[in-house]
């Protein structure tokens, strides 16, 4: 079964949106199934602020080549996840619920240069990716809901000016 | 042990960790890692406004919002039962270089001289928080993940698109830190 992607598909961490799957799963789950994933990302705030990949100031230290420690972070988080990846592939892992494991191929367009580079300079203002938005929020930086509602706007400007960006 | 974990993780366990949680939402149900997607489904949950961006139905991609969730309360623990009692140590030459800024402050999890509630009516604060926000979340979507969707995720299934991704993440970086947050941080 072949898994075809919609040309205008530049969103991929949206697998389910705009790429049509011919085997999508079918399983329908209860609402509770999805506190598996509340934990993940219980585990995952965690890590963000304990490791400091949340602090404003080790973000500037990466990008002023003053610390090893996010690319550290990254660089492990990279070697791991990809051996693991590999791992799946190669002994066919299939999910909790017994299905088979899908990785879909993304294609290069223009917006992974203009929205990186945006983000890139987004980034080094707030010290934050996404992730850590909302682990900063958690953490007692209240103020950092402002930032994500900030971004919601961004990402609502980016949705109504999309057919106008090139890509 | 609680004081252990109360230190700063070091590189070496946290990032491996960090890279655990790309099998881990793939074998609990074929997740694809990525944060900055939530954005969109909380733009499409709440104001979709006809846009086709975002004429899609969320709630099929409602564990991502689970997710982010997880993350806000996993901050809340790491802030309390795991706060770290010490500031946070940088390089010297980051923080000379910021004190000629008035950012003196090392406690909490931000830097409190410029995010916080009574910056955010500052010029600085406001270009920092609003602007600097709105960036983030304009620029993922239009490159189409983020520091986790593809520096992490995408570089894990060895996507060269994500490479390129991350190559201009750093550069935009870069040029900022460098060159234009010296004169954004003495506004």
């Amino acid at each position: 079964m072949e898994t075809t992607i919609i040309e205008n598909n530049t969103d991929y961490e949206v697998r389910s949106l705009d790429a049509m799957c011919v085997n999508e799963s079918q399983l329908q789950h209860k609402w509770y199934h999805s506190l598996k994933y509340l934990f993940t990302g219980i585990f995952f705030g965690i890590l963000l602020v304990k490791s400091e990949v949340a602090s404003w100031f080790r973000i500037q230290e990466m990008f002023r080549l003053q610390s090893f420690h996010m690319y550290g972070v990254i660089g492990s988080a990279v070697v791991v996840g990809a051996i693991s990846v590999w791992l799946i592939k190669r002994f066919k892992i299939k999910t909790v619920y017994g299905e088979k494991i899908e990785f879909s191929s993304r294609k290069f367009n223009k917006g992974q240069v203009y929205g990186g580079l945006i983000f890139g300079c987004g980034w080094a203002i707030t010290g934050a990716c996404p992730g850590p938005l909302y682990a900063l929020i958690g953490s007692g930086a209240t103020v950092i809901v402002v930032m994500l509602l900030s971004a919601m706007a961004g990402t609502w400007v980016y949705g109504k000016f999309r057919n106008k960006l090139p890509h | 042990m609680l004081s252990l974990l109360q230190q700063p993780w070091p590189w070496y366990i946290a990032g491996p960790l960090i890279g655990l949680t790309v099998p881990l939402l793939l074998i609990l149900g074929n997740k694809t890692f990525g944060i900055s997607s939530s954005l969109r489904h909380m733009c499409a949950a709440i104001i979709p406004s006809g846009i086709s961006y975002f004429k899609y139905d969320w709630k099929k991609e409602s564990w991502n919002l689970f997710f982010v969730a997880g993350i806000i309360v996993g901050g809340y623990l790491a802030g309390t039962l795991l706060s770290n009692p010490d500031p946070i140590v940088v390089n010297p030459r980051l923080a000379e270089n910021l004190s000629g800024f008035g950012i003196y402050r090392y406690d909490g999890t931000v830097p409190a001289d410029i995010f916080s509630w009574q910056q955010l009516f500052t010029i600085r604060g406001l270009v920092m928080i609003v602007g600097g926000g709105f960036l983030v979340g304009f620029g993922t979507r239009y490159a189409g993940g983020c520091t986790s969707g593809h520096s992490i995720m995408g570089l894990s299934t060895l996507q060269w698109p994500s490479l390129a991704a991350t190559i201009c993440f750093m550069a935009g970086g870069f040029f900022v830190s460098n060159l234009i947050l010296p004169y954004i941080l003495a506004l």
